[in-house]
């Protein structure tokens, strides 16, 4: 048990090397990067993606995707937007009716592939992502909205001595999902589902379930995230919806070690992705990086990741039967 | 001109840590069936990978035709005139049986585009050469096992190979296409070509072999004639001791009724099959492939849905719809598939064997680490899974040792009733002995264990009694003490025969 929790740990020290590189690199091409204000910037901006990384994660682990994370987050964010315009003021409710929403919308993708059987969730996701971003418009006439009542800004604008309360709530809900993934049965049907859904539906274990309840929670963070984008813009724009929000939440999981083949991916690795993520993009602000060359990198970036996820699954493989071999 | 076409002398290949092989030897003459037989682990893969090209080996040397060769990879091995037909079979489903056989080969027509007509031709003729008369524009996936199988070896005679290598051919056969590969390989033989034949089934040796290698532990053994062959020796060679009794069968107390299946019904599958198991008895399921007793105890377990029928257990009737709710009423089913159904390859021991009792190793909601590997534990130690730790990914243990976790992972379920289908295959002689002894003590405790089983002395061996099936019907039920519990009648049960009393 020890040496698996070191050999975990070791796990990350490339991805930590790269954050650490990351940092360094900055602060010596910008002497605005390492400053108390700047970092916590940077966290503000993690928040976010951390949060619909979370759900795309639990899917990734599964072998599957979901791409409407972002266009649900901007989906979540115009209905508070429309409530808001058409008179609602209780902050209470409009959470709620958010993350309901978000839920729903995670459940129906969830029922899609699990209930309606659609083939990947790339598919369905891809279309729920297309819908989401034409409803979003919808909502809102295609107009930004402002004048949120604070109680739903502060989720996003709220800080502590100038240290945002979201990164707070990412943190305590990074900590409750790793302990739900390593110390629960759910969780280890989610790592097994994805390992092999057949052999777990018959080990009793409801796959069906175990698969819709990660997306359904996918869309539930991305109600959160959307919230918290409302309090750090003060607006909802149904035009965000088409942002590469999505690729960000799936660049984030594969930096931190999460597969495509599923099965594999953890809280950790994954918050670390965020932050790497997050840096980067605070990184090219701090140093006017024209958004073309920005979105180029990224671009670069999530390449370079998934090439990293597949050198890493043929290098595993090669050491595997490098040991069957020896042993046949 | 040597004697043989192809020939390995004094071969060691040695991995990390292991000596896979130590002065390995083989020899084929052309027009010769030669058996290679030896346990799992013994060194056949690596032996084969030598001889394709795929690993180099350390030392040794590979003559093909008299003329020494070094393969540097499996093209070079390819063009020397060795072939292999692999058990994992390298056949694209989605393409035709054309496409197969000419990938990479392709004929092409004046002005480079592909010629189909030359090559639907030819793969029509080689196919037929092979005994399948079959449309090669059809996309491989839509013929059965056997013409896949076919159309491996039919590339291996396109590219007029000396020697073909089968990988334990047969393991996913049915009867009359094991029949198919049988005679095919005979013709092969008939036309020059040397097979080395790889196979678990000492029955399929004396069948089918001119002479057997015994390879054991990396080393070569002995090579006789056929007849100078049989299975003790054959035995006793493999595994280094002779085993008195390849069947250790022990015998529980009859008890009562555990599982009563009362004219089950599914569409165009099975038809009014009922049965009683009881406990402290091992019950048999023999029939040809397909006849329907893996679907039977898919349905029982609530994998498939059930058109009509009744099932009981302790007498009481319950509703089963999937398998949750079978495990929650005392049933264990091991499938035949233990890598697609069984096990998730990439988790650890210790996490597939508490996979089909999630609930039970859980403190509150949390899962009980201290008790699950302590039941790891207990399991490693009482089936003997071999392996350096409770942490080791599944994937990687030897064909016996997984399925003694599929094992594991169901006693730690505190089952009444085990479903076994096909619970030895493709593990070796030494781990089926220790499945057997599973089985035993399960009966001794009270148990009720059902065997699906295509191995007739495995039926017989192990049975206490035997449901014959055969298209989706029961046959015939016979107990130990019968008349009818030999080969020849349960196999005429199987092809449809009756039996009288």
């Amino acid at each position: 048990m020890k040496k698996n929790k070191l050999g975990g740990f070791s796990a990350y020290l490339g991805t930590l090397g790269a954050l650490v590189i990351l940092c360094v690199v900055l602060t010596i091409a910008s002497k605005n990067f390492l400053t108390y204000s700047n970092i916590m910037s940077v966290l503000k901006q993690t928040t976010f993606t951390a949060l619909l990384s979370t759900g795309m994660l639990l899917c990734l682990i599964t072998a599957g995707i979901d791409l409407s994370v972002g266009a649900n987050a901007t989906f979540c964010a115009c209905m508070c937007g429309m409530l808001v315009k058409n008179g609602m003021t209780n902050p209470v409710l409009l959470i709620l009716i958010a993350l309901i929403a978000g839920t729903l919308i995670g459940l129906i993708n969830g029922t899609l592939l699990t209930r309606l059987h659609l083939p990947h969730p790339f598919v369905s996701t891809l279309g729920m992502k297309n819908f989401l971003w034409g409803a979003a418009l919808l909502v809102t006439g295609s107009q930004m909205i402002s004048g949120f009542p604070d109680g739903v800004m502060a989720l996003g604008s709220a800080t502590i001595g100038g240290f945002p309360v979201s990164f707070i709530v990412v943190v305590i809900i990074y900590v409750i999902m790793h302990i739900l993934l390593t110390r629960t049965a759910l969780g280890r049907s989610i790592y097994c589902a994805g390992g092999n859904m057949e052999a777990t539906r018959l080990s009793g274990i409801d796959s069906a379930n175990v698969l819709t309840f990660c997306y359904a929670l996918s869309g539930f963070m991305a109600a959160i995230a959307g919230i918290v984008s409302i309090g750090r813009s003060g607006i909802c724009n149904g035009a965000n919806a088409i942002q590469p929000y999505d690729t960000d939440a799936i660049a984030s999981c594969v930096i931190g070690g999460a597969s495509f083949m599923g099965g594999k991916g953890t809280m950790f690795g994954t918050i670390i992705g965020a932050l790497v993520i997050a840096t980067l993009r605070n990184g090219f602000t701090l140093l006017s990086v024209d958004s073309a060359v920005q979105n180029m990198v990224l671009g670069l970036v999530i390449i370079g990741a998934v090439l990293l996820d597949v050198t890493r699954e043929a290098m595993a493989a090669k050491a595997r039967r490098k040991e069957a071999g020896a042993k046949a | 001109m040597s004697e043989y076409i192809v020939e390995l002398k004094n071969c060691t290949k040695i991995f990390p840590g292991v000596k896979a092989l130590d002065k390995m030897q083989l020899s084929v003459k052309p027009g010769e069936i030669l058996g290679l037989i030896g346990e799992n682990g013994a060194g056949k893969s690596t032996l084969i990978k030598v001889l394709t090209g795929v690993h180099k080996p350390d030392e040794g040397e590979i003559y093909v035709d008299g003329k020494q060769m070094t393969f540097h990879n499996p093209n070079e091995s390819a063009a020397a005139g060795i072939a292999c037909v692999y058990q994992e079979l390298n056949i694209e489903k989605l393409l035709s049986i054309t496409d197969n056989i000419f990938i990479n080969k392709w004929i092409k027509g004046p002005g480079g585009l592909l010629d189909y007509a030359t090559m639907h031709k030819k793969a029509k003729e080689v196919m037929a050469s092979l005994g399948q008369d079959v449309d090669p524009t059809k996309a491989a996936g839509t013929f059965g096992m056997g013409v896949q199988q076919m159309i491996e070896i039919a590339k291996a005679v396109l590219i007029d190979a000396k020697m073909i290598i089968m990988d334990e051919p047969t393991s996913s056969l049915g009867e009359k296409e094991v029949e198919q590969l049988m005679k095919t390989c005979r013709d092969l033989r008939d036309r020059g070509i040397g097979i080395v034949f790889v196979s678990h089934k000492l029955e399929e040796l004396f069948e089918l072999c001119d002479r057997v290698e015994v390879i054991r532990d990396g080393q070569y053994i002995d090579t006789r004639d056929i007849k100078d062959w049989d299975n003790d020796s054959l035995i006793a060679a493999m595994v280094g001791r002779s085993l008195d009794n390849l069947f250790p069968k022990e015998f529980g107390v009859k008890g009562e009724v555990a599982l009563k299946a009362e004219h089950l019904e599914e569409g165009g599958v099975l038809h009014d099959v009922s049965f009683e198991a009881y406990r402290g008895q091992v019950l048999g399921f023999a029939g040809l492939v397909g006849a329907g007793r893996t679907e039977t105890m898919r349905a029982i377990f609530g994998a498939d849905p059930l058109d009509s029928g009744k099932i009981y257990i302790n007498g009481k009737e319950v509703t089963i719809k999937n398998p949750a709710q079978a495990i929650k009423a005392g049933i264990a089913f091991l499938t035949e598939d233990r890598k697609g159904q069984g096990l998730v390859l990439g988790e650890p021991i210790r996490n597939n064997l508490i996979l089909a009792n999630l609930k039970g190793f859980c403190n509150g909601i949390f899962l009980d680490q201290k008790k699950i590997l302590e039941a790891g534990m207990k399991n490693i130690e009482s089936l003997r899974i071999k392996t350096p730790s409770i942490d080791e990914i599944v994937g990687q243990l030897s064909g016996g040792n997984q399925q003694k976790v599929v094992i594991g992972k169901w006693v730690n379920t505190d089952a009444e009733i085990f479903i076994f289908d096909e619970p030895t295959r493709g593990i070796d002689v030494g781990a089926k002995i220790e499945v057997y002894n599973v089985m035993n003590r399960l009966v001794k405790e009270g148990k009720c264990v059902i065997m699906v089983s295509s191995e007739m002395p495995e039926i017989l061996g192990m049975s206490d009694r035997v449901v014959v099936m055969r298209e989706g019907e029961v046959k015939a039920v016979v107990d130990r003490d019968s008349k009818h519990f030999n080969q020849e009648s349960l196999m005429k049960a199987a092809w449809g025969g009756t039996l009288d009393d």
